[in-house]
């Protein structure tokens, strides 16, 4: 039996390989000893973000600027609330290295817009992140199991959508009580899982009428396996562009609410916080509300032109790249 | 003859659409015997991939809904199966392989990936290297060449002969005792079409599966199947011995499709096309739904009122056919002294 099979088997691989080397030329190759490079999803996307000059370029600014936020401890030449009281007041000078300027309290600024990256950007990526989790979730089960379940929770984003927004975070952040960063974030992340609610929901829709998704239930997957193996890693690229677009705007709303005050509180600091704190003295002290704004605007912008490197690199339609 | 493996009954389905309520498949039953290969054939549309497709629970619930009938596998009614338990069949004893093997198969994950995970579904405490090294060996018994590397390949990395292949080895991979083939062969060219049959040899010597084999093509038929089951408009109007069907059809449709294929035993001039159009499912035809294009039945009330029931012929019963008039039709399939 065992022997008839075997026999069978490389009669088979034979018949293949000679009806296939005629036309193919991936067996060619084969006999021919050549390798040949089994090229991933992966591979495509990354060749062709790198291909993507401007989002590179983001990418290293960003990263760049991420480690600064992760090693400020190590960097900063002060503490973040370190004062100096004989040094109030001083624009940009090597002095002491406040590249900055100081406070009216002497606080090194430089130190402080190092840590308010921290503070920002941990805010940022920890919304970026639970809001998609939250958001994942919700549509890929509207969308794979649609009908009532579909229904409800489509309902639920809508209000979500309609609520203002900055009502329900100031709101929220008085009931909440503001100042610690996990707070906001909770906050934000709440307020920010609609859009790939509805993205995620919308490719489920078409996913789950596809065939493979069938051939799979026939193999006897679960409903969980079909969603996490099978369909979502045919989500992940619309998915990730739109985590970094979340990231860019919780940067910007998390400012925003810093500066209104009801964000992070002193002595922590943040960069919306740091323009608010700058704000108060006038133009005079110019330097208090510039070097934050331009690292706000640098990363938001930054993280813009990743995702559209990513969105491009997603694209299959992009499909350039000689193999 | 041996117990049958698979018993449907009285198979009743339904769709609901906004035209009205669908009969995709009304009042079918067959047996399928261990080791065999049945056939279905008939025209699009007419219930054949609709039947075995809710005998394993695949047909989406709402708008379909199954109306009566039991499929017994095993001793266990699937149809009454809850979900959890259905799965644990499908895949596993009861494998399917579905006709355009370009879209079964998941873009963003390796041919290996693919049958490895079919194998992990169903053992669940098997290893992964365990798991990689079956999936080779299928592989190679589809006769996949290179099958190690080609494991790590994407399904857009694989041509369309090579990717039934790999559906079959998934298919396969749980040793299944029935495997339900739906249009194998349809999505591929003629010269691929011959290697996939003898795959599908290669598949039932392997695991001594019964194989329904869904088709329209009865070239097909005739190379693979030893008993054929004709469907119209949603019913069983024959079934029979391969030999039986092909060389006296004792159904005006059968018998109908057989002067429609081109044959190289028979000396024929012209190829008769089937007159009229397939009916309705929505509003079938009182009575026996073929008789609308039926010459057996010009001007016989019987055919227009009357539902005909599947019935033996001949003492055995293994050919049985749901015309009222089966005895006009010659062993060559034509009606005695009819229109040709």
């Amino acid at each position: 039996m065992s022997d008839d099979r075997s026999s069978a088997a490389r009669d088979l691989t034979a018949r293949a390989s000679a009806a296939e080397s005629g036309s193919q030329d991936v067996s060619l190759a084969y006999e021919s000893g050549v390798e040949v490079k089994a090229r991933s999803q992966w591979a495509y996307v990354r060749m062709r973000f790198l291909r993507h000059r401007l989002a590179v370029a983001s990418l290293v600014v960003l990263v760049l600027i991420g480690l600064v936020g992760v090693f400020a401890p190590q960097l900063a030449p002060y503490g973040y609330d370190e004062q100096n009281l004989d040094l109030g007041i001083q624009s940009p000078t090597l002095e002491g290295w406040h590249l900055f300027g100081t406070d009216q309290l002497g606080r090194d600024y430089l130190s402080r817009v190092m840590y308010g990256i921290r503070t920002s950007l941990w805010v940022a990526f920890f919304v970026a992140f639970l809001s998609t989790a939250i958001g994942t979730t919700v549509g890929a089960l509207a969308g794979y199991y649609g009908g009532h379940v579909d229904n409800v929770l489509m309902r639920l984003t809508d209000l979500m959508l309609t609520l203002p927004g900055l009502a329900v975070l100031l709101t929220a952040s008085v009931f909440l009580g503001s100042g610690d960063p996990l707070k906001i974030g909770l906050i934000l992340a709440f307020l920010f899982w609609t859009a790939v609610a509805r993205i995620v929901r919308g490719l489920f829709l078409s996913l789950r009428e596809r065939e493979f998704v069938e051939a799979a239930k026939a193999a006897g997957a679960s409903d969980l396996r079909i969603i996490v193996r099978h369909m979502l890693p045919n989500c992940l690229g619309p998915i990730i562009v739109n985590t970094t677009l979340v990231v860019a705007a919780a940067i910007l709303v998390e400012a925003a609410l810093s500066f209104l005050g009801f964000g992070i509180q002193p002595p922590n600091a943040a960069l919306g916080k740091l323009i608010s704190d700058g704000q108060g003295e006038g133009f005079g002290l110019w330097w208090l509300v510039t070097f934050p704004g331009l690292l706000i605007v640098l990363i938001a912008l930054c993280v813009n032109f990743v995702g559209d490197g990513l969105r491009d690199a997603f694209d299959p339609t992009q499909r350039r790249v000689r193999a | 003859m041996p117990e049958p493996i698979l018993t449907i009954r009285d198979l009743t389905v339904e769709f609901d659409t906004e035209d009205g309520v669908v009969h995709a498949v009304t009042g079918v039953g067959y047996d399928l015997h261990p080791g065999e290969v049945l056939g279905v054939v008939g025209e699009s549309g007419c219930g054949k991939s609709v039947s075995m497709l809710s005998v394993l629970g695949l047909i989406p619930m709402p708008p379909g809904r199954i109306v009566s009938g039991e499929a017994v596998f095993r001793g266990e009614d699937l149809l009454k199966l809850p979900d959890s338990r259905l799965r644990k069949i499908r895949g596993g004893p009861m494998a399917m392989i579905f006709q355009d093997p370009l879209t079964s198969l998941n873009p963003v994950l390796t041919i290996g990936d693919q049958i490895s995970e079919a194998i992990e579904v169903h053992h669940p405490d098997s290893s992964d290297a365990a798991a990689r090294k079956r999936t080779v060996e299928l592989l190679q018994l589809v006769g996949v060449p290179s099958a190690e590397q080609r494991s790590h390949q994407y399904p857009h990395e694989f041509s369309g002969g090579m990717r039934q292949r790999a559906m079959i080895a998934m298919a396969i991979a749980n040793d299944p005792s029935v495997l339900v083939a739906d249009e194998p062969t349809t999505a591929l060219d003629v010269t691929i079409q011959a290697q996939i049959i003898e795959v599908l040899k290669a598949a039932q010597r392997e695991t001594q599966a019964a194989i329904v084999l869904i088709t329209h093509d009865l070239g097909l038929i005739a190379e693979l199947a030893d008993r054929v089951v004709v469907m119209y408009a949603g019913k069983v109007v024959e079934i029979g011995d391969v030999f039986a069907i092909f060389d006296s059809p004792r159904h005006p449709y059968t018998a109908g499709l057989l002067r429609s294929l081109a044959r190289l035993d028979a000396d024929v001039d012209r190829l008769e096309p089937i007159a009229g159009q397939p009916p309705s499912l929505i509003t079938p035809p009182p009575g026996c739904a073929f008789h609308p294009r039926c010459a057996l039945s010009q001007g016989r009330a019987t055919c227009r009122t009357g539902v005909p029931e599947l019935r033996a012929l001949g003492p055995e019963g293994g050919h049985r056919s749901a015309c009222h008039f089966a005895e006009e039709l010659t062993a060559a399939g034509q009606p005695v002294g009819g229109p040709s």
